[in-house]
């Protein structure tokens, strides 16, 4: 299945947006997500199916001013 | 000492993290600035990257307060978005909430501005708004539901300083009970002191002492301006007179001409 990873087009097994994470390497990481311009709180990533072509983010620490 | 939601704050100082030469300096440069909070962000990284580990470790070690923000947004729903993930990510319900109007001048925009800060109080955060010193927006933003507010001194990263003194001064006496910081646009440890002299409580800089030839000791610097920004306010300064007074008295001078 084909989304829309960090604004770059990524091909993924599909399935769970949590199932996803893991597959994509993030598993062990401190991160946070959103699809198509919406949140999504570690909780319910178990329960969110991901679907063609979903804009998802996985965004990380950073430093800001 | 400065109160912001309830929480005091030890030092009337707020760090950016961004812009340093390496890692070493930034902490470096908290050490000596004793400030009280650092601002962050969140942004995208590749699964193998390790900036955000890195970072994050980093930010643990400094032993501030966090304050995430919401930098580079532009729209209510963006921004909105961007503090619902930091909130997660770094365990805070304390968000500078910025909503970018205008790509050069990264003037707030006040409308998108008052409307997230009204959908993120009601969703439990401690919303710390990036304004101007606009009275009008400021009373939106009240009404919203902050209890802080953060005018801007200058555009962000131009070391301008205090641009609009009687502005500020009058947001400033208009909500005397308002817990203010002066965030964006300090260049010198001398707009700090003017800041504190006109009885804000606190101030956010980064670029001012990240971009200093040496940081660290510029850190230091402006602690020592805010001390005496804060001292001087309490204790309440002479009112400014257009003509001159003599100091020496005239009494007793002798007559030699």
């Amino acid at each position: 299945m084909n989304i829309i990873l960090n604004g770059k087009p990524a091909e993924i097994a599909g399935g769970t947006l949590a199932a996803t994470v893991t597959e994509l390497g993030y598993g062990e990481k401190r991160i946070a997500t959103a699809v198509n311009g919406r949140f999504v709180p570690i909780r319910e990533r178990e329960a969110l199916q991901l679907g063609e072509g979903d804009r998802v983010e996985i965004l990380t620490p950073r430093h800001g001013g | 000492m400065a109160r912001f939601y309830g929480t005091d704050l030890p030092t009337a100082l707020m760090l950016g993290t961004s812009l340093y030469p390496s890692p070493a300096v930034m902490a470096e440069a908290f050490r000596r600035s004793g400030a009280s909070v650092a601002t962050v962000s969140i942004r995208r990284e590749a699964a193998s990257g390790t900036a955000g580990e890195d970072f994050w470790s980093l930010i643990r070690q400094l032993g501030v307060r966090v304050l995430p923000n919401t930098a580079g947004c532009h729209s209510a729903r963006e921004a909105i978005t961007t503090a619902q993930m930091a909130r997660e990510l770094f365990e805070t319900d304390w968000i500078k909430l910025e909503v970018i109007g205008h790509t050069d001048t990264l003037q707030p925009d006040p409308f998108a501005l008052v409307e997230a800060a009204k959908v993120l109080v009601a969703d439990g955060f401690k919303v710390f708004p990036y304004t101007t010193e606009d009275l009008i927006v400021a009373e939106k933003l009240l009404d919203a539901g902050c209890e802080v507010l953060m005018p801007w001194g200058a555009p962000i990263g131009s070391g301008l300083g205090l641009t609009n003194i009687h502005g500020l001064k009058t947001l400033r006496a208009q909500f005397p009970e308002v817990p203010m910081v002066i965030d964006a646009g300090l260049g010198l440890p001398s707009h700090a002191a003017m800041a504190m002299e006109m009885g804000f409580d606190a101030v956010l800089l980064n670029t001012a002492v990240a971009k200093a030839g040496d940081p660290a000791a510029m850190a230091e610097a402006f602690a020592k301006a805010l001390q005496a920004g804060k001292l001087a306010r309490a204790a309440d300064p002479m009112e400014p007179r257009n003509m001159a007074s003599p100091s020496t008295p005239l009494i007793g001078k002798a007559f030699l001409s």
